[in-house]
């Protein structure tokens, strides 16, 4: 796990997904999106989050080709009430955040 | 029920109604066309949807959606376009959709012409598309007959879950007979493997495509059993006669009820003839030869193609007994005085014993 | 890592619904689709799941997969799915979407399926405002089969089959298919999008969900093309796969909105309620109580008929009706019949015949090739078929004399100028009647009522039905003049 608590995004990189096309490196605005260094076992070299600074803006799950293999969450503010988008079950969460 | 006088191509779509059938997609072909005619009156009328598609290659396509979707669907053409229509027949009976394809031949090869011919026999035995399939194939000889088999044509194609074909020539399509009708339409009924757009359909889906080799083998060898199981319960033949004939002739369609002419006539002039015609042409009444085989002489196939039903009546009796052939194509027909007088040449020749009465055959 | 901390983030872009969670259709790598990395055929499986996502439409939706690289989109979205033949998607979803009204069918096409061998199947799907949404994937090539020019490929791009670059002179011009179907009147909403950097891509979302939202509507037919990168035919890197979109591809594809009539479209009316099943044989005219009894009861049980009768003439001159008329009366009257026409390019031009069979017996063949009876209305006609009739059978000729030369000794002849006789009634179009007349009186059997009733149910018009009837009439009359003067003459 790499995300820290003050970012207001947090990226999700399923690694059993990622084809590691480098497609959200590119599109990430704030450019905290890289290529690991290790493979995954199908070979690819997969997105990496560098742990800070997502915006939560969901281009790179945009431009993403694959389905499932980019997650973006947002921090949510309790006191703000902010809502809509789907509460990550802790349990969902941890399962995906293999990264 | 009480009759009335109707072309055996009005009587297709009738039937199919009253079968269930509420789709037609097809293109226009003499001497195809009235079927879609009466479709385009009819089945707006009975809350089923008519198209005239762009091509046959579109309305075969337009049928795999829509018994993709459950619904009971038909279309009819002649020569060229089942021609055409082959790909998604192949395709069709791949994804296991079943449907109603009519085919008012006429003759051929290319635009050959209108007339009526039986040389689309092998496109729609044989199959014209890629694949290990079949489709079954059914041959009324009268207007009674394609109303009755349109709608057996129904049940086999659901029961099979495959495409069936009613191979009939112009005349039996244009020609008008007395003809009857069940009195009480089919309730349409969606089959459980339907996509139709609703929940409990989301899991479906219909495929022709089976990547792994495996996977397709297991596929290929599930339709070649249902086809086995058809063989099994579905061939159908009439025989005509044929208790003590030594001489049986075969031919189906239009050709069958000139045989039940020369039948009459020969059997008038003492020599003991039969006819087996075939009412399923896939799958094929190899049995019903097999069990005339003993008592017959001869087997005299007559056909309006140049040697196509009387492969499978060869292969059927596998050497075990002669095979005479007579064809017209070009849109002649065999007359009746035509085949007698072949039939008598063949007696001669394998009725040795025989005495014919010369004077009186050359009156019939 | 605690969990807390995790618990404080809510997923705000994940996997769409409408995907299955594990492709369990796919045989292995059953969490990875089966596209190349950098692949936009991915990109846009996503716009699509989520516009089902946000409309709601997972249950009613029906993805028509075509052939191409997409061929497996089966393998992702959890929906009713339909797998097409090349190019024929737009057929498919056609009858699909007709077949069941309520359900949302999206066909899934590749540029080689829409634009080379389906150009007939969208086009008229297009055409027809099929109430159906397409999605168009351009990326200029064949991919699925390695890489071989479509009508898509640019001027100059090389592919295996064009190796030099696409000609005009060999292989035309790309082929702008959103313009060119911009030019019909019935689509609703056509855009080319692209998925050449993040603004094309955010833009191409936008208009597949208002594609698919327009059917939800019931509005018609709708195409989005999406110019989208194959990073792996065209040799590149996906990101420079997806700038050369961006920077080459537009320019023969200007992005933009072809055709937009959301706000004028008219909803598609709601279907009609089929009739109820048990009143289907009365609209199909084959209820019982709606047929004849008929007047079987009046033929005279010891009346032998065994007619064979060819009817010949040119078109226009009734032969067809003449021949229904008669195995018309014949039904009615309780006898087995049969009527076969001459038909095709015959029945336009020249010459027109039917084959006409009554007996008490089951009519073996309906063929007459030697009748009993023949109707000659003209001497071409008479020509072709006297020699055919059967000794001791009678021809029926309308005109002023018998050919001498066709004239044989064991045939009976009745040769009267039928056209001039039904000129004098009224309408020498009903020389067929009176010649039908004269046929009636010579076969006897059949009784008045039948070929009454018969005229009725084939004649419609009132007036011809009083003509005919005089005609019928007048036919017997003469015949029967014709044997008191051959009694005379005799
Ligand atoms: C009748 C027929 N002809 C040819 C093929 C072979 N084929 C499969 S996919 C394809 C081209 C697909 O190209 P496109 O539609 O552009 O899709 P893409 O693979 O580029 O996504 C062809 C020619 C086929 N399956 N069926
Ligand atoms: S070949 Fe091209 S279109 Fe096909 S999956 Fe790969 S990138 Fe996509």
């Amino acid at each position: 796990m790499e995300e820290k608590k003050r970012s207001r995004g947090l990226l999700r990189v399923d690694v059993n997904e990622c084809k590691g096309c480098g497609m959200c490196v590119e599109a990430c605005p704030p450019k905290v999106i890289s290529m690991s260094e290790k493979l995954n076992h199908y070979g690819y070299r997969t997105a990496t989050y560098a742990g800070e600074g997502c915006t939560a803006c969901g281009i790179c799950f945009m431009v993403c080709p694959e389905p499932g293999a980019i997650t973006v969450l947002r921090a949510v503010n309790h006191m703000a009430g902010a809502g809509g988008g789907l509460k990550a079950g802790v349990e969902g969460a941890m399962a995906c955040a293999s990264n | 029920m009480r009759k009335q006088l109707m072309k055996g191509n009005e009587a297709i779509v009738k039937s199919a109604i009253l079968a269930g059938c509420r789709a037609y997609y097809g293109y226009p072909i003499t001497p195809a066309s009235e079927i879609a005619e009466a479709a385009a009156n009819y089945l707006p009328q009975t809350g089923g949807v008519f198209l005239q598609a762009e091509s046959e290659v579109a309305a075969i396509n337009m049928l795999y959606g829509a018994s993709s979707a459950g619904v009971r669907c038909m279309t009819a053409s002649s020569g060229p376009g089942i021609s055409l229509m082959q790909e998604g027949i192949s395709y069709m009976a791949g994804a296991e959709l079943p449907c109603v394809i009519a085919d008012i031949t006429r003759g051929g090869p290319g635009l050959g012409n209108i007339a009526s011919e039986q040389s689309d026999y092998h496109q729609a035995v044989k199959g014209g598309g890629n694949g290990c399939y079949h489709t079954l194939v059914l041959a009324p000889h009268s207007v009674q007959e394609m109303a009755d088999l349109t709608a057996l044509a129904f049940e086999l194609a659901d029961r099979y879950r495959t495409p069936v074909m009613l191979l009939a020539d112009g005349f039996v399509g244009q020609m008008m007979e007395p003809v009857e009708f069940p009195q009480t339409a089919a309730e349409p009924h969606v089959p459980q493997w339907a996509v139709t757009g609703m929940a409990e359909s989301r899991g479906n889906l219909i495929t022709s495509l089976h990547m792994g080799s495996d996977d397709l083998e297991a596929h290929v060898r599930h339709l070649e059993a249902k086809y086995k199981l058809a063989e099994q319960n579905e061939t159908r033949a009439e025989e005509w006669f044929t208790e003590d004939a030594e001489i049986v002739l075969v031919g189906y369609g239009i050709v069958g009820r000139i045989l039940k002419a020369v039948t009459a006539e020969a059997r008038a002039s003492g020599m003991n003839v039969g006819l087996l015609r075939p009412i399923t042409l896939y799958p094929f009444p190899t049995k019903h030869f097999q069990r005339l085989a003993p008592q017959a002489r001869v087997f005299v196939v007559v056909e309006m193609s140049t040697g196509q039903l009387v492969e499978d009546v060869r292969l059927a009796l596998n050497g075990v007994r002669p095979v005479e052939f007579l064809s017209r194509v070009g849109g002649n027909v065999p007359s009746h005085e035509e085949v007698l007088e072949f039939v008598r040449k063949v007696a001669r020749r394998y009725l040795p014993a025989m005495t014919l009465d010369e004077e009186q055959m050359a009156h019939v | 890592m605690s969990s807390e901390l995790i618990a404080e983030y809510e997923v705000v872009h994940g996997k769409a619904k409408s995907f299955y969670e594990l492709y369990a259709r796919k045989d292995e790598l059953q969490h990875q689709t089966h596209y190349c990395p950098g692949c936009g055929h991915g990109q846009i499986h996503k716009m699509l799941a989520s516009a089902i996502d946000e409309l709601g439409i997972q249950d009613r939706t029906i993805l028509v997969s075509p052939v191409g690289c997409s061929v497996f989109a089966y393998y992702y979205f959890d929906v009713g799915n339909v797998q097409a033949a090349h190019g024929r998607a737009p057929a498919v979803a056609t009858a699909l979407k007709r077949s069941r009204r309520g359900s949302i069918v999206v066909a899934y096409q590749g540029d080689g399926d829409l634009s080379a061998i389906g150009s007939a199947e969208i086009l008229h799907a297009a055409n027809r405002g099929e109430n159906v949404t397409v999605i168009f994937v351009n990326n200029a090539i064949y991919s699925m089969t390695g890489g071989q020019y479509a009508p898509t490929t640019l001027l100059g791009q090389k592919s295996t089959t064009t190796p030099l670059g696409r000609s005009a002179e060999n292989e035309g011009y790309p082929l702008h298919v959103s313009e060119l179907l911009a030019s019909l009147e019935a689509p609703v909403y056509i855009e080319r999008v692209g998925l050449g950097d993040n603004k094309q891509i955010a833009q191409a979302g936008r208009a597949i969900r208002r594609a698919v939202e327009n059917q939800v509507k019931g509005l018609g037919f709708s195409l989005i093309e999406v110019l989208s990168p194959c990073p792996t035919v065209w040799k590149m890197q996906p990101v420079e796969a997806q700038h050369w979109v961006r920077d080459v591809m537009e320019k023969t594809f200007p992005l933009g909105v072809f055709r937009d009539r959301t706000k004028e479209a008219k909803a598609w009316p709601a279907h009609e309620a089929p009739p109820a099943l048990d009143r289907i044989p009365q609209i199909l005219g084959v209820a019982d109580e709606d047929l004849p009894a008929g007047n079987a009861s009046l033929m005279a049980r010891a009346d032998d008929v065994d007619l064979h009768v060819r009817v010949a003439g040119f078109g226009g001159q009734g032969v067809l009706l003449l021949g229904e008329v008669l195995a018309e009366a014949g039904l009615d009257a309780g006898l087995e019949v049969s009527w076969l026409p001459s038909y095709g390019p015959e029945m336009r031009s020249g010459t027109s015949n039917c084959h006409v069979r009554l007996s008490r017996e089951p009519i073996d063949s309906p063929l007459v090739t030697v009748p009993n009876v023949l109707v000659a209305m003209n001497e071409p006609s008479l020509r072709k078929f006297d020699q055919s009739v059967r000794p001791g059978g009678w021809v029926i000729y309308n005109g002023d004399a018998f050919p001498e030369d066709c004239a044989r000794k064991d045939v009976h002849v009745l040769a009267l100028p039928f056209t001039r006789v039904a000129d004098e009634l009224g309408d020498a179009r009903a020389a067929n009647m009176v010649m039908l007349g004269a046929l009636l009186e010579i076969a006897g059997a059949l009784p008045q009522a039948s070929i009454d009733a018969a005229l009725k149910r084939l004649v419609k018009n009132p007036r011809w039905v009083e003509l005919d009837e005089r005609a019928l009439a007048r036919g017997r009359e003469l015949y029967r003049e014709s044997c008191l003067e051959a009694c005379h003459e005799g």
